[in-house]
């Protein structure tokens, strides 16, 4: 499924992917943690003018059955909320990489953007966790 | 059929699962079936809907055989056991001496020579040995968890979709009734008008051998009346929303079943039974605690093993069972409270990973069927 993890974004071990354009990436999750999560019912997210760090949790994502955090691909300060998935959760479910994004980073620390893999890196992570 | 240690063990129906797109998950030492490929709240919806097909053949299944049979089983259960007709069923829980709950029980009455326990998962052998330590040489305890199989065909629809499949004459069999001999689309079975969904529907007992076959009939009927296979991430939406309790959860051997809001399966006048004495004592005393049922206010979901704490933040309780509640629209759960604070109407706060939220205990069950 090649159209399952998109050539133009960028992929954390943690799930999350990132789509960056200038100094601005846009971030959610992926379509494997989608898959694993199952229905999502809530996504809470940081404010926007908020601040993070890479690897912090930035927000979580509640399914039917679980509770899973949201980890930052990148440090920076949250420039813009998808705010819809507070009452449509199911974005998430139904297009993780387009309206079901969550968060918009301003991000800082460009060096970062080497520690992220790209889509065969990702997948090829994926096939190794598997195992 | 009876777990044992090591690697979870595989229902006949795992292949059959694997194809229907579920994924599998280990639950009291079975790999089971969480969801398919459309997903809980899909499977939830149609269960509620039209008809939900469940494989529990990881349940268990004790038989108590002998002329003492009847006397036995009232000896280890709270309900009345003695009054129960045969043909008939009865959920009741096992307690030990001092009110702790062993498991909770689906009572089948054959005869009064012999009766039928469906026991948990997760607690068969744990299950067996106390029934067989109690009853001494009142009757013969026969675990038949392997040659076993149950399969749940639960909803609004299921009566209408499972006649064709039988000659039984459904519409007579009443809430808790049982056949018990049967045969559904060539496959002998026990049919039970029982089930753990808050819906109307059937559980079907068959030889272990029997149940692919029985379940590609039940999966077909289902899909005829817009119906589906449904995972056990569902099963427990379904029961939360019924206000069903589940064992290891909202049940344990550290809950009594007064505590629990099981007081109607408690019957003091039936005879002497296990555990009758420290009830009889809780009962007069008071409860300290209770199983409150609450709708979140807030915007939160509590799950299992959140602390439940007072506007001060103090720790009072915790959280049994939480989730969303599909077809109520909210989210939901239990949790044991100090008595005080289980009335309908009181707020609780539930500590949601640090998110201090408001919920609200409701009385009853949280959906109830039309009947």
């Amino acid at each position: 499924m090649s159209g399952s993890y998109p050539n133009d974004l960028l992929y954390t071990k943690d799930h999350e992917w990132a789509r960056v354009d200038g100094k601005v990436a846009t971030i959610g999750v992926t379509r494997f943690a989608v898959d694993q999560l199952g229905d999502v019912t809530q996504v809470d997210l940081p404010k926007e003018g908020e601040s993070m760090s890479q690897g912090d949790v930035f927000g979580s994502v509640e399914s039917v059955k679980a509770v899973s955090d949201l980890f930052a691909p990148l440090t920076g300060k949250v420039v813009k909320v998808n705010s819809p998935l507070s009452e449509s959760p199911e974005y998430v479910n139904e297009d993780p990489y387009d309206e079901g994004w969550m968060i918009q980073v301003e991000f800082t620390k460009p060096d970062e953007l080497k520690s992220l893999l790209d889509a065969d890196a990702y997948q090829e992570f994926l096939r190794e966790s598997a195992e | 059929m009876e777990a044992t240690s090591g690697q979870p063990r595989k229902t006949p129906l795992y292949e059959a699962h694997r194809s229907l797109g579920a994924r599998m998950i280990d639950f009291g030492g079975w790999l089971m079936p969480v969801q398919y490929a459309t997903g809980i709240i899909d499977e939830h919806q149609a269960t509620r809907r039209a008809v939900g097909l469940f494989d529990v053949c990881h349940m268990g299944e004790v038989h108590f055989r002998g002329p003492r049979a009847t006397d036995a089983v009232q000896r280890l259960v709270t309900g009345n056991i003695g009054a129960l007709p045969n043909g008939h069923a009865a959920y009741v829980v096992a307690c030990y001496p001092d009110g702790g709950i062993v498991d909770d029980l689906i009572v089948y009455r054959f005869e009064r020579d012999h009766i039928l326990i469906v026991v948990n998962a997760a607690n068969v052998a744990k299950d067996v040995a106390w029934f067989r330590d109690n009853v001494g040489t009142w009757c013969e305890v026969t675990d038949a968890s392997d040659e076993t199989g149950l399969l749940a065909f639960q909803g609004p629809l299921a009566a209408q979709a499972l006649q064709p499949l039988t000659d039984a004459p459904l519409a007579s069999l009443k809430h808790h009734d049982f056949l018990p001999t049967a045969t559904v689309a060539g496959v002998p079975v026990t049919i039970a008008r029982t089930g753990y969904t808050a819906e109307d529907g059937f559980e079907l007992f068959a030889p272990t051998a029997e149940i692919p076959r029985l379940w590609s009939a039940l999966l077909e009927a289902a899909a005829g009346a817009g119906g589906k296979p449904v995972g056990l991430g569902a099963r427990d939406t379904l029961r939360l929303e019924g206000r069903l309790s589940l064992y290891g959860n909202d049940l344990t051997n550290q809950t009594t079943p007064l505590e629990a809001g099981l007081g109607w399966v408690v019957k003091f006048e039936a005879g002497e039974f296990i555990g009758k004495q420290a009830l009889l004592k809780q009962r007069a005393e008071g409860l300290s605690r209770k199983l409150a049922g609450f709708v979140m206010v807030g915007r939160g979901i509590a799950r299992h093993g959140y602390p439940i704490v007072d506007e001060a933040g103090a720790r009072i309780g915790e959280v049994t069972s939480g989730g969303p509640g599909p077809t109520v629209g909210k989210n939901i759960g239990l949790g044991y409270v100090p008595a005080a604070k289980a009335e309908p109407g009181t707020r609780l706060v539930v500590d949601c990973r640090g998110k201090m939220i408001d919920a609200e205990v409701v009385k009853g069950a949280f959906y109830r069927r039309a009947v």
